[in-house]
């Protein structure tokens, strides 16, 4: 996450080097967490808190702020659970999102890290949609080693993932990772299809342990809007962060976190099978802010 | 597409019209809030900073109180300052004397590259164009593949190979010159995220074909990141324009302000669907009026034209026109509706829809219509009035519906018939009122329009309603 903290960094120093407390200062956090894709709404929550904290505590020295803001970020995204549901047997993770956001890529990255560590890993096929979408995940499956269940293009997805909940568990596998076709969160016949999805696997697996929604750390705002509605059509579990060793902050994370009490479970960080890590919350605003921690 | 953008500024001057006179006060709140809904759209900070900064400005000195409809006048301002961020005209795609025209794509990975090139080969097909697909993206896996199989879909043929893009690019255009093809299009590999090795790559990959169309893909759903990537895809190759995509979903769209005005790049075409076929060209203008809730009947014209033909849009619009509209054109309507994008998409284009989205028809409500007109018996498509109660149990039954719903649909027919006469009449400008000094200027009616010989009133229709510089300024 470096080039996070870089990226806040240059902007936020300028800002706490002004010696004034003034509204100025307030205005230039605000545009940086704008910039950050804070999102307007939760920016305002943060520093009108904030602001009040520094009046009561008669705060002015704008470098004071800097901690402050960071604990307030801390506070924000709370200590909720964010470790991966490994019950049942085989476990049943499921990935959803918008077209693009990296879910098949997130699943190759999750395989190749399970596999590591010995458990045995199916990849179901479940994005039946996209051209070409099962050779992306075959690709991976060879890569990293994992099984993986496939059907036809066109054929129906559902029925892809029961069989590979079947299959892992008639060979004894400790984890079924299900890819799905992305889908705008506004398509209804898409998100019923989704909803059709999750209840066959949940009834093949008898629990199905999470459904992770795959967030772009570039998005703006409609990642709210996306959090809300697969939330709605699919009861997700947790969220992947993707793409967020680039410049982009997902400071969006903040109100998906704060206003629809989503847990970031996960961050993708590269390209490379390896780059993929827990999501850590001090370290996200230490990058936000950055600290170096 | 940017249909909560246009719900918050409809909501917003609704408020401001209520308010009669305005004071300064009201403006700067009206100003706050379009703010905060161009923020939410991932506008870039600093574009809707200075958008805010001018329109200010301009209020003042529009002298508000003494104008007579103040918030019209605000929403004037706002009009004119929306279409200069978005530009003023849509560019247009230049066609190279020596083919084949060479238009180069480039951006992130997942900003949906390998459709929307798809989707333009298919565009230029429509435009009389021979098109060859050269895939460039060797390292994403099946990226190729990808664009074989939605190529086979519409019938365009595609050159790859394997090793270096550059070098596959450069084949690909000898093969384009070897098979007399005139349009030839690069899909390249995209990054996760911007860097040193992706510019490279693409970088050498323009030298090699030259090309003269450099367009970058961006997912319409990017954040405060759009102009950060923009300006690294302009830096190295000189970008001449956007292809914004997944307007379909909720997206606001704030990049495509936000570029314009940073990069001085305007958005060449849209896409809002997953068929070959949705693919738009962009008009700053009617995107504008779209976004202040005032409608864009033009491109759902355009559309309409492209599904069923001009010939037929005109016998249609005249019977509209002239309230002969019976439920067999209710059906066929229904029926070309679909091709159009669906009732949502129909819907995003109408003046007003925004509101009154929620409630109105959906895709079921859509087929249960369908099976209810499939219920009546030619003389009721005709002659809807002679449907009394027993007719309406009958024509329930036999759609397995019920008599409400049926009356529902007797209903809307008659609401339909309404709409679309007055859309008719509000849709053409007040010419009597406005100057038209630069009426025509850009735009250009279809050629199977311009070239009839006498103008009926369908085309004089059409030639007011492109004539949208001297917008009625007023909501249906």
């Amino acid at each position: 996450m470096s080039t996070t903290r870089g990226a806040f960094t240059g902007r936020l120093s300028a800002i706490l080097s002004r010696n004034v407390l003034d509204d100025e200062t307030w205005d230039l956090l605000e545009r940086s967490l704008i910039l950050s894709d804070v999102g307007v709404d939760a920016a305002e929550r943060l520093l009108s808190a904030l602001r009040e904290e520094a009046a009561i505590q008669k705060v002015r020295d704008p470098a004071a702020l800097e901690l402050m803001l960071h604990a307030a970020i801390v506070d924000l995204l709370g200590s909720g659970d964010r470790t991966l549901d490994r019950s049942g047997s085989p476990s049943v993770w499921m990935f959803v999102g918008v077209n693009g956001s990296g879910k098949t890529t997130t699943i190759g990255k999750l395989a190749h890290a399970e596999v590591a560590a010995g458990r045995k890993v199916i990849l179901a096929a479940g994005d039946t949609f996209r051209a070409a979408a099962v050779e992306q995940l075959q690709a991976w499956a060879e890569r990293t080693g994992a099984g993986i269940v496939a059907g036809q293009q066109g054929g129906d997805p559902a029925s892809v993932v029961y069989d590979a909940i079947e299959h892992a568990r008639s060979t004894g596998a400790d984890l079924v990772l299900a890819d799905t076709a992305g889908r705008l969160h506004s398509n209804h016949n898409l998100m019923a299809e989704l909803a059709k999805i999750r209840r066959v696997a949940a009834k093949a697996s008898g629990l199905l342990c999470e459904v992770m929604l795959v967030l772009d750390a570039a998005g703006g705002q409609n990642s709210l809007a996306q959090a809300r509605e697969f939330g709605d059509a699919v009861g997700v579990t947790g969220a992947v962060l993707t793409k967020l060793d680039g410049s982009a902050r997902g400071g969006v994370v903040l109100g998906v976190e704060s206003g629809l009490g989503l847990r970031v479970k996960l961050v993708g960080l590269g390209e490379g099978p390896e780059d993929l890590a827990p999501f850590d919350v001090k370290e996200f605003a230490d990058a936000l802010l950055g600290v170096d921690g | 597409m940017f249909e909560s953008l246009s719900g918050r500024f409809v909501e917003i001057f609704a408020s401001l019209r209520r308010r009669g006179r305005l004071r300064p006060a009201d403006v700067d709140e009206a100003l706050d809030q379009i703010r905060r809904a161009l923020l939410e759209a991932d506008v870039a900070v600093d574009v809707v900073s200075s958008f805010r900064e001018r329109v200010r400005r301009r209020s003042l000195e529009a002298d508000l109180h003494k104008a007579l409809d103040p918030a019209q006048q605000v929403l004037k301002i706002v009009y004119v300052e929306l279409a200069h961020l978005l530009g003023r005209e849509a560019p247009a795609i230049t066609y190279a004397s020596r083919p084949p025209t060479v238009v180069l794509l480039a951006g992130l990975q997942g900003s949906g590259k390998t459709t929307a090139a798809v989707k333009l080969a298919r565009w230029f097909r429509t435009q009389g164009r021979f098109p060859l697909l050269v895939g460039a993206d060797l390292t994403r896996p099946a990226a190729v593949e990808q664009l074989r199989v939605l190529a086979r879909e519409v019938g365009v043929p595609v050159f790859s190979g394997l090793g270096d893009p550059a070098e596959v690019a450069r084949e690909g255009l000898s093969e384009a010159r070897r098979l007399g093809k005139d349009i030839l299009i690069c899909d390249t590999a995209g990054r996760q995220v911007v860097d040193d090795a992706l510019m490279a790559e693409i970088g050498r990959v323009s030298e090699e074909i030259e090309p003269h169309h450099k367009f970058l893909v961006l997912d319409a759903m990017t954040g405060q990141e759009a102009v950060r990537v923009g300006e690294a895809f302009h830096a190295v190759l000189g970008i001449d324009g956007l292809i914004l995509t997944k307007l379909d979903g909720d997206a606001r769209g704030g990049a495509a302000l936000s570029l314009k005005s940073v990069l001085g790049v305007g958005v060449m075409f849209v896409s809002e669907g997953e068929r070959p076929t949705d693919l738009d060209r962009f008009h700053p203008e009617r995107m504008a009026r779209r976004i202040l809730g005032m409608g864009d009947i033009l491109t759902l014209m355009e559309r309409a034209e492209q599904a069923y033909g001009a010939e037929q849009m005109k016998e249609t619009f005249e019977q509209i026109r002239q309230g002969q509209f019976t439920f067999n054109d209710f059906l066929d309507q229904l029926r070309q509706l679909k091709k159009i994008g669906g009732v949502e998409g129909f819907l995003s284009h109408m003046p007003g829809a925004p509101v009154n989205r929620a409630g109105f028809a959906d895709d079921k409500t859509m087929a249960q219509a369908e099976a209810m007109i499939c219920s009546m018996t030619p003389q009721e498509r005709m002659q809807p009035a002679i449907i009394d109660a027993s007719r309406r149990r009958r024509i329930a039954k036999g759609s397995g519906t019920s008599v409400a719903e049926v009356s529902g649909l007797l209903e809307k027919l008659s609401e339909a018939r309404r709409m679309i006469q007055r859309l008719g009449k509000s849709g053409a400008p007040r010419r009597s009122k406005t100057k038209s000094k630069k009426s025509s200027k850009g735009r250009r009616a279809p050629e199977r329009i311009s070239h009839s010989p006498k103008p009926s009133n369908f085309e004089e229709e059409i030639k007011l309603l492109r004539n949208s510089e001297n917008f009625p300024l007023e909501w249906p």
